[in-house]
């Protein structure tokens, strides 16, 4: 039995619940989306490369959001970028997970009072877990966010008494990209229907 | 049919098969356009036909928010202009408000700049270099150029405190002295990079399927380069000799002695002999070869500033920083500066009138120019190659929509 060797008495007999045992293999091996943005996508990038090594936790890069456990957001997101967020975000399976990384993807950072064209905090988009703070924030607070995500995973249960719906996991504060978005496409298409309407009763 | 004929003729010209063309858009979230870049494709099979750069996904109204706050407020935005080379971005925007208000700035200060500003040009080619190797599949340069960036982090750590938004430079000088020992460190550096990139040179440059992924794609004729506008290595690559460090020098760079690197395509005895004049090879080795001769002023730099130890301490070029009011209030006017950053020449036109904030702050950055002629370049190449163009021009998307 390799490491266990006899262990855990004659036969080697752990038992647990299902909860602790799925928790145990999410929190080991998440596999993040390599969504980098602006600044701290740099530090995101030297976090997982050879000094602070991500893959230490299990935590490999993945370019599509088809494989990715959590999603760093890392940068600055303008109202253009905001929906392809959240369509990144859909695009992800479940179970899924959101660390905002700096200052920006918090709050909207250095360009939260002058700028006109930064979202001012990426939770209005999608339901974030872990903030880490800085502006870049540094490889390290970043560890430490991790870490504290895996506190938020080993809590999670996954099975329920019969008969009890699951609680919502997170409220989401704008689900509409439209309410924010001056660029969104809705309005518009609504328009030249209308338009295409009137031609139409006209002829 | 076709293919058949083709292989009993073998000297006959293969018939080109024309597909239904196709939409592909490729970003903003795409691993290898270096930040939100999204290119709409059209192709042609594997074919490029044209491919339009669509930016604006990273626009943070930079510009308009250096017309709200003052002059030395505004350092650490153009540390988010381009957070690749902070230093240098810092530095372009403090040799624009030091031309406008007409400072001095001291000898001491002006060392001190270009040191950090060279240690940057390094760690920022060491990213371009590796991520270059990365799009073209071989993951360890990657690895190396972060290991080596790492070490320059660690001599910015000690100078100021940051990782990668540093905000050292000043107006009239540099924010702080140089700690004890930290000029040692710098002399130290330069001695474990070079070793250090002979052997990434051995690892990377000479790699014959490196070479035939780059060699003779994205080509880009030094008349084009000059009438697109493209600028610093870039323009470097297609074999024209501009260098604003050489021919308009600022700072003390006209007291260092250091070689303008160019691209030498197709020349038998050069060092891309299998390649034409401009190739995305011969822009990646210019860089290669830039971060030698960043490490020959390096040594320079060090050496005078060993001698610049030795002043008496109230000396006027031991000073660090020039002594200004603290709240800058500049006479009407404008000015226009440029200098030259990894990513080319960068420029800042800033108009005061009289008051404590600039009336217009403009910024002209090099990735721009660079997406400006990435549609004409990439026409007809395979999708493949597209990555190794966007790699080879370095573009950092903060600095095109600022």
């Amino acid at each position: 039995m390799g490491i266990l060797n006899h262990k855990f008495g004659e036969n080697d007999v752990i038992f647990t619940n299902v909860d602790t045992l799925l928790n145990l293999g999410k929190e080991h091996s998440l596999w993040y989306l390599l969504f980098a943005t602006a600044c701290c996508g740099i530090e995101l990038m030297q976090w997982g490369a050879s000094k602070y090594d991500s893959d230490r936790f299990g935590m490999i890069p993945r370019s599509t959001p088809r494989q990715a456990d959590l999603m760093i957001v890392a940068g600055t997101i303008t109202l253009k970028m905001a929906s392809r967020v959240k369509r990144l975000y859909e695009q992800m399976p479940e179970p899924k997970w959101v660390i905002s990384m700096g200052s920006c993807a918090n709050a909207g950072g250095p360009f939260c009072k002058y700028s006109y064209s930064v979202l001012k905090g990426i939770d209005k988009y999608v339901p974030v877990d872990v903030y880490v703070p800085g502006c870049p924030p540094r490889p390290e607070a970043l560890i430490d966010g991790v870490f504290k995500l895996r506190e938020v995973i080993h809590e999670e249960r996954t099975l329920r008494k019969q008969g009890k719906t699951p609680p919502p996991r997170k409220p989401i504060v704008v689900d509409d990209p439209g309410a924010l978005d001056p660029f969104a496409k809705p309005k518009i298409a609504e328009k030249i229907e209308a338009a295409a309407k009137e031609l139409a009763n006209k002829n | 049919m076709s293919e058949a004929q083709s292989v009993l003729n073998p000297g006959a010209a293969k018939p080109r098969v024309h597909a239904e063309e196709m939409v592909l858009s490729m970003g903003p979230h795409h691993p290898s356009t270096h930040g939100v870049l999204r290119l709409e494709v059209v192709t042609d099979g594997e074919v490029v036909v044209s491919a339009r750069p669509d930016i604006g996904y990273l626009h943070r109204a930079i510009e308009k928010i250096g017309e709200y706050i003052d002059y030395r407020q505004f350092m650490p935005y153009t540390d988010r202009v381009d957070y690749l080379c902070s230093m240098n971005s810092n530095y372009a925007y403090a040799l624009g408000v030091e031309a406008l208000g007409g400072y001095k700035v001291p000898l001491r200060a002006e060392l001190l700049r270009v040191l950090c500003a060279e240690l940057n040009r390094i760690s920022s080619h060491m990213i371009c270099i590796g991520a270059l190797a990365m799009d073209m599949g071989a993951y360890t340069p990657f690895l190396h150029g972060i290991c080596h960036r790492e070490k320059v982090n660690d001599l910015f750590e000690d100078v100021c405190g940051a990782r990668l938004t540093y905000n050292y430079y000043t107006i009239g000088g540099v924010s702080y002295d140089a700690p004890p020992g930290f000029i040692d460190k710098a002399g130290r550096f330069v001695d474990y990079l070079w070793p250090k990139m002979v052997e990434f040179n051995d690892l990377i440059t000479g790699n014959s399927i490196f070479q035939e992924r780059l060699c003779g794609v994205g080509v880009v004729s030094p008349e084009d380069a000059i009438n697109w506008g493209l600028v610093g290595p870039n323009l470097r690559g297609s074999g024209v000799k501009w260098d604003i460090r050489r021919n308009e020098p600022y700072s003390i760079y006209d007291q260092l002695d250091f070689d303008v690197p160019i691209g030498d395509g197709g020349d038998p005895n050069g060092s891309n002999p299998q390649g034409v004049l401009g190739d995305s090879y011969d822009r990646y080795v210019v860089r290669v070869k830039e971060v030698f001769e960043s490490l020959k002023i390096l040594k320079q730099v060090v050496d005078r500033l060993y001698e610049n130890e030795k002043l008496p301490a109230d000396h006027p070029d031991r000073l660090y920083q020039a002594k200004l009011p603290a709240r800058l209030k500049i006479k009407p006017g404008e000015a226009y500066t440029r200098s030259e950053n990894p990513r080319g020449e960068t420029g800042y036109y800033v108009v005061s009138d009289g008051t404590d904030t600039p009336l217009r702050l403009k910024i002209r950055t090099g990735s721009f120019s660079a997406l400006g002629i990435f549609e004409k370049v990439t026409r007809g190449l395979m999708i493949g190659d597209v990555i190794a163009v966007i790699g080879s021009f370095d573009i950092v998307l903060p600095e095109v929509d600022r």
